[in-house]
């Protein structure tokens, strides 16, 4: 064979490997967190390790359409991932256990699914055990109905409620507020001389003094960001979802188990007053937290913490009362 | 000839035609980036706007096949494709020459003729709609294209195995079979320069290659003085022995005699003959647009080569760049019922409602050939037509796209990677404002180029050119209203 042949070969050849070996070798030094549709796949890989303490940084990428990422219960901006471009976020755990990540951008029908898990592993574990929610220290049973019986004939309002409310310091507590539903309050309230119409106002007064404005701002923010698509911005269960979510049927549903046997339905209707002042705040975070109830809400008890998920429901009841300074 | 002005009387040219090493150094790095893009495909980032593969194969080299090399090189971009490299070294045994005349070749393979009755471009006529049935998913799905780039290799490389020279270039490549039809229009070819001079070379070497070339007492060659160990088996140059040195070539890998070749449609540009003919009777010119089509085919498999890319370009202008979701969903959608009624759809408006209305424009016209002849010529007036239909829709989504080349040239495989620093720069249409006045420009001049086209075709056979005008003038009107 002549020099020249020999070269060319040699030439082609080193070509041929460096041209199918140099991209294989770049690529798998780039470990990527793929995003895709929950329907597709969701996270891959869902499940991340880091150790405590250290900073963990992250290469993200969608692999189809915007996507967002964040780590639940931590105080945390979400990042954009964006299709085809990779985002890069370094995280630090305090505390060993295991976190939730989840998606932050209304990506799909199933994007409230599109979670994965961060495995921090350290040795300051914390053997504190975790206080029961609300709702399970008081044994509520969050999928039994809960309707008002008796509905106002207008829109209370805390604004008229303050008027009435001067004796009402107990009532007024965090405690009761937490643990009765508006219509429980308003059932107390027969014994006094108010007028059906004047103890509904009293209700949403109460239940306004049990808000701070910056709570129901961040409860504001929240819906928005997590509620809306399915619920709707106005708390009508009419969402930019809802009907896809009814339509979808069974196919895009799962059980806890991933069975398929479970049917979506359309999103509750927060405007509803039988629904919303038959439940206490504290039915309402156990709605939240463990979701379910045979329907296709998500459970949020990974994602939210106490604060927010309190700051969210003091959020829906203004759906049902008039505030004052209103926040819609 | 005249018209014509010989590129290869320029000492440089020539000289570097007729060394292999500048087109093999061309081919190496167009072989370097079909195989990355095959690669980008399968492990880079499935978003088609930030792969390399979707970016640079149907935006970059669309752009520059289409708009350039087509209408200016013809079948330039054959002559530097990558595809048939890997199966055409095999089948030679070598990637350069013969280590001498007469020598016998290493290669492998069967080299059988390719089957007679498939000897024209239906089979890439085929090829083509299959492709194009699923381009809407060939277009923007990176693994597709790296499955259909690599197959187009490895089905190259088995065709040379089984067939002698470029079998999957002559008769199967889906993009080798408009190119050619399209390359009759373009204002470069290579032809011989003395028709005499090749009725008289012995063993016409252009065709049958080297092994014949510089001695042709075929006969003798291996018998002393001049082989085994004689003349021909000297390590001296061979041009000191007094040889022609034309002995660096094959025989045509497009199976093509040049002293035959009236029109580029099956020359690939290949060069060999340039390298390979002893008598440096082969030249590249430059010549007059459309040269070719002043002599109309009577093909009837060019004939609806035509067809099928005048009315893929109408189709996709439709399915791409139309308002029409439904129908974008339906070419998306593969397997669906929506998507066989759009196949149906497709593969009708190819094969009856075009070829129908133009048969029932010539069937009332005079002359004196069939009805076939008549619609296989006056079909010539076709090409320029859809060459500058796809102009026109090419021009549409290459300027809307062409800034995502910037970001996959930084980030090719979608890693994050920032090689330019261009892997941020943002979409952005390109020369929106002249889009709709070059678009209009490429459709009038087509219809004028058709029409043109149409009249020298019509009197080349004596008849009337006014059928073919009128429905070259109706699918222009439909495809502006399509763009515009």
């Amino acid at each position: 064979m002549k020099r020249s042949e020999l070269l060319t070969r040699i030439l082609i050849t080193v070509a041929v490997l460096g041209a199918v070996g140099t991209p294989l070798f770049l690529w798998a030094r780039t470990p990527l967190i793929h995003a895709k549709v929950a329907e597709d796949g969701g996270w891959s890989p869902d499940v991340i390790r880091a150790n405590a303490g250290e900073p963990l940084t992250l290469h993200l990428t969608s692999d189809d359409v915007v996507h967002g990422f964040a780590v639940g219960q931590m105080d945390m901006q979400g990042v954009d991932v964006l299709p085809g471009k990779v985002a890069d976020i370094t995280l630090t755990f305090d505390k060993p256990g295991i976190y939730t990540f989840y998606c932050t951008r209304w990506c799909g029908l199933n994007h409230w699914r599109m979670r994965g898990t961060i495995e921090v592993s350290g040795s300051n574990v914390d053997t504190q055990p975790v206080p029961a929610p609300l709702y399970v220290s008081l044994g509520l049973d969050i999928d039994a109905p809960h309707d008002a019986p008796i509905l106002p004939s207008q829109k209370p309002s805390a604004i008229r409620g303050q008027k009435f409310s001067t004796n009402l310091p107990i009532l007024q507590s965090p405690d009761f507020y937490r643990s009765h539903s508006p219509y429980q309050l308003f059932d107390e309230l027969t014994s006094t001389s108010f007028t059906e119409s004047q103890r509904w106002d009293v209700v949403a007064y109460v239940w306004q003094s049990n808000a701070t404005p910056e709570s129901l701002a961040n409860g504001q923010r929240l819906y928005a960001q997590n509620c809306a698509a399915c619920h709707g911005e106005n708390g009508a269960g009419n969402g930019v979802f809802a009907d896809d979510l009814a339509a979808s049927g069974e196919s895009s549903m799962q059980t806890m188990t991933g069975s398929e046997d479970m049917m979506m339905q359309t999103p509750v209707d927060f405007t509803d007053p039988a629904r919303m002042l038959g439940a206490s705040p504290a039915l309402l975070q156990g709605k939240i937290l463990r979701g379910g109830m045979g329907t296709g809400m998500p459970m949020w008890g990974s994602i939210f913490t106490e604060e927010q998920i309190w700051d969210l429901v003091a959020y829906l009841y203004s759906f049902q009362f008039n505030y004052q300074g209103a926040v819609r | 000839m005249s018209n014509r002005i010989e590129f290869t009387r320029s000492p440089f040219i020539k000289n570097a035609l007729k060394s292999r090493y500048p087109q093999l150094a061309v081919f190496i790095v167009m072989l370097i980036g079909y195989i990355f893009a095959i690669l980008a495909g399968l492990i880079g980032t499935p978003v088609g706007s930030r792969n390399f593969s979707i970016v640079f194969v149907w935006i970059a080299w669309w752009a520059i096949l289409i708009l350039v090399a087509v209408p200016f090189f013809g079948r330039g971009w054959c002559a530097v494709c990558p595809i048939p490299l890997p199966g055409e070294w095999l089948q030679r045994g070598a990637i350069l020459r013969p280590e001498r005349s007469g020598a016998k070749s290493k290669g492998r393979g069967l080299n059988l003729r390719w089957p007679k009755s498939l000897r024209n471009i239906w089979m890439q006529n085929i090829s083509f709609l299959l492709l194009a049935l699923f381009s809407s998913v060939l277009l923007t799905t990176p693994n597709i294209t790296s499955i259909v780039l690599a197959a187009m290799l490895f089905a190259a490389i088995g065709l040379s195995m089984v067939f002698e020279r470029r079998a999957f270039c002559r008769y199967l490549c889906p993009v080798g079979g408009f190119i050619g039809l399209y390359s009759q229009t373009a204002p470069i070819e290579l032809r011989i320069k003395n028709k005499q001079v090749c009725v008289t070379c012995e063993g016409k070497p252009c065709y049958n290659g080297a092994s014949t070339l510089g001695f042709p007492l075929r006969g003798l060659r291996d018998t002393p003085p001049f082989g085994k160990r004689g003349l021909l088996d000297s390590p001296l140059p061979r041009r000191t022995l007094g040889l022609r040195s034309a002995n660096s070539g094959y025989g045509c890998p497009w199976d093509v005699f040049p002293g035959g070749l009236t029109k580029n449609t099956y020359c690939g540009l290949c060069m060999e003959c340039i390298r390979t003919c002893p008598h440096d009777n082969i030249a590249i010119n430059l010549r007059p647009f459309s040269a070719d089509l002043a002599k109309p085919s009577t093909r009837i498999d060019e004939a609806f080569k035509a067809f099928i890319m005048l009315g893929s370009a109408m189709i996709y202008a439709g399915v791409l760049l139309g308002p029409w979701g439904a129908l974008k969903d339906a070419a998306y959608n593969v397997g669906t019922s929506a998507w066989f009624t759009y196949a149906v759809v497709f593969l009708a408006i190819i094969f009856v409602i075009l070829p129908g209305f133009f048969t029932l424009g010539i069937l009332k016209t005079k002359s004196v050939l069939s009805l076939k002849q008549r619609f296989a010529s006056l079909a010539t007036a076709l090409i320029p037509l859809g060459l500058m239909f796809w102009v026109a829709f090419s021009l549409s989504f290459v300027l809307t796209n062409a800034t995502y080349i910037f970001a996959s040239l930084s980030d090719p495989l979608g890693l994050g990677w920032n090689l330019f620093g261009t892997a941020n720069a943002a979409w952005q249409p390109m020369l929106i404002s002249v889009l709709a006045p070059a678009q209009t420009l490429a459709l009038v001049g087509g219809l004028i180029w058709s029409a043109r086209t149409a009249q020298k075709a019509a009197s080349e056979i004596k008849t009337s050119s006014i059928p073919v005008i009128i429905f070259c003038f109706a699918a222009t009107l439909v495809m502006l209203w399509l763009l515009l």
